[in-house]
């Protein structure tokens, strides 16, 4: 019965430097694919021959601070052999660009302009790359790091309009791993303090 | 020996006539057959549904009615999230209701915008309606709705409606009503 790390080494034999070595946390692999330019050919790689067969999800995460300041994560699992592998590919802000893998699986077409609508990474070749939740129009990417939580005001007459929110002296965060439940409980929480 | 309750007017007596003032009468009218615009935008809708059903009940109140048109609806019940995305729809939708109109929000997010402190929802629906009753809960219960539609009832009943109407009916208003009149008296449409 295969595993997720014997597909990692396949993947590794296959494309060499290109892949990294495989980091397992809690039975979950991971591998690092170093050219974003070459996701969409590594992809239809593991659908074809390892038998990915279904993209669970596509993420992305903002590295806020670091550079490459964008990781896109693809979240693979085969019907057949039942075995998941993520593949993690970094993208720079200055390019926030790379291949589409909607040619690989059909439903990396949603999850790509959810990507693209909340984080602002564009995926070239899309067939229709267009903002998915918030509307056409609106002027910025909410789930970016310096984007504030209570929000920014816009103003797009006739179709939609934003406001930031109130938050009473927030955002509360809670605290994990406190000594009690006054420790723990939401509280202003700045880097300071 | 009486068999039925008397409501400070008995037919026996006074025969089959009513005195009452056109206020009354007819604000007595409007309050009890409330038709609702079912703004079911999250989960207060399956409230709101669940009002409507047999265990509930809201026709007690004379609104059973839901009305999926706003041309033919009284009150709109805001009942749920509204989102930035969808506020413009929910105001142009109270605007497609004829007069007389009021709105109930439904539930915290209805009122207040509720937990979502967000870049997406709006902050209470008061920002783009004028809202005639809140109902607090997250979702209400559907006995606070009710009691809401109770509250609205009083004070649909309350309204001094033929003032209201002479003054809308007064030329020197049609403006604020957005109608002009032509030279003949005729309403011209802006």
């Amino acid at each position: 019965m295969a595993t997720p790390i014997e597909f990692a080494r396949k993947l590794k034999e296959k494309f060499g430097e290109l892949v990294s070595a495989p980091t397992e946390f809690r039975g979950e692999v991971s591998v690092k694919i170093a050219d974003a330019e070459r996701i969409s050919e590594v992809c239809a790689f593991t659908k074809k021959e390892l038998g990915f067969d279904y993209l669970v999800d596509l993420s992305s995460v903002d590295n806020y601070g670091d550079d490459p300041r964008w990781t896109v994560v693809y979240e693979l699992a085969g019907m057949a052999h039942g075995c998941h592998l993520r593949l993690k590919t970094d993208v720079s802000e200055e390019k926030s660009e790379l291949p589409t893998v909607t040619t690989v699986w059909k439903t990396a077409d949603w999850h790509e302009r959810e990507a693209y609508d909340m984080m602002g990474v564009r995926f070239r070749g899309h067939p229709d790359l267009r903002r998915i939740l918030m509307w056409d129009g609106y002027p910025y990417f909410p789930l970016r790091k310096d984007f504030p939580l209570a929000g920014k005001s816009s103003e797009l007459p006739d179709i939609a309009f934003t406001k930031a929110a109130p938050l009473e002296g927030g955002p509360f965060v809670t605290l994990p791993g406190g000594k009690d439940s006054m420790a723990r409980e939401p509280r202003v929480r700045t880097p300071e303090n | 020996m009486p068999t039925t309750t008397e409501f400070g007017y008995n037919s026996k007596i006074e025969g089959e006539v009513i005195h009452t003032q056109v206020d009354a009468a007819l604000n007595w009218f409007r309050k009890n057959s409330l038709w609702p615009m079912p703004m079911g935008l999250a989960c207060c809708a399956i409230e709101l549904m669940a009002a409507g059903a047999s265990r509930f009940d809201i026709s007690r109140f004379g609104s059973e009615v839901m009305r999926f048109s706003p041309r033919q609806s009284d009150v709109m019940i805001v009942a749920g999230t509204v989102t930035y995305k969808m506020a413009l729809a929910v105001r142009r939708i109270y605007e497609q209701m004829a007069e007389p109109k009021w709105v109930i929000a439904m539930g915290a997010c209805a009122s207040t915008g509720g937990m979502y402190r967000s870049y997406a929802v709006l902050q209470g629906v008061d920002h783009i309606l004028p809202v005639d009753v809140y109902v607090a809960g997250c979702p209400p219960r559907p006995e606070a709705l009710l009691d809401a539609l109770i509250k609205l009832q009083k004070k649909v009943g309350q309204e001094p409606l033929v003032r209201n109407l002479k003054r809308d009916a007064a030329p020197e208003h049609y403006g604020s009503l957005g109608v002009e009149l032509g030279e003949k008296g005729e309403v011209v449409h802006r």
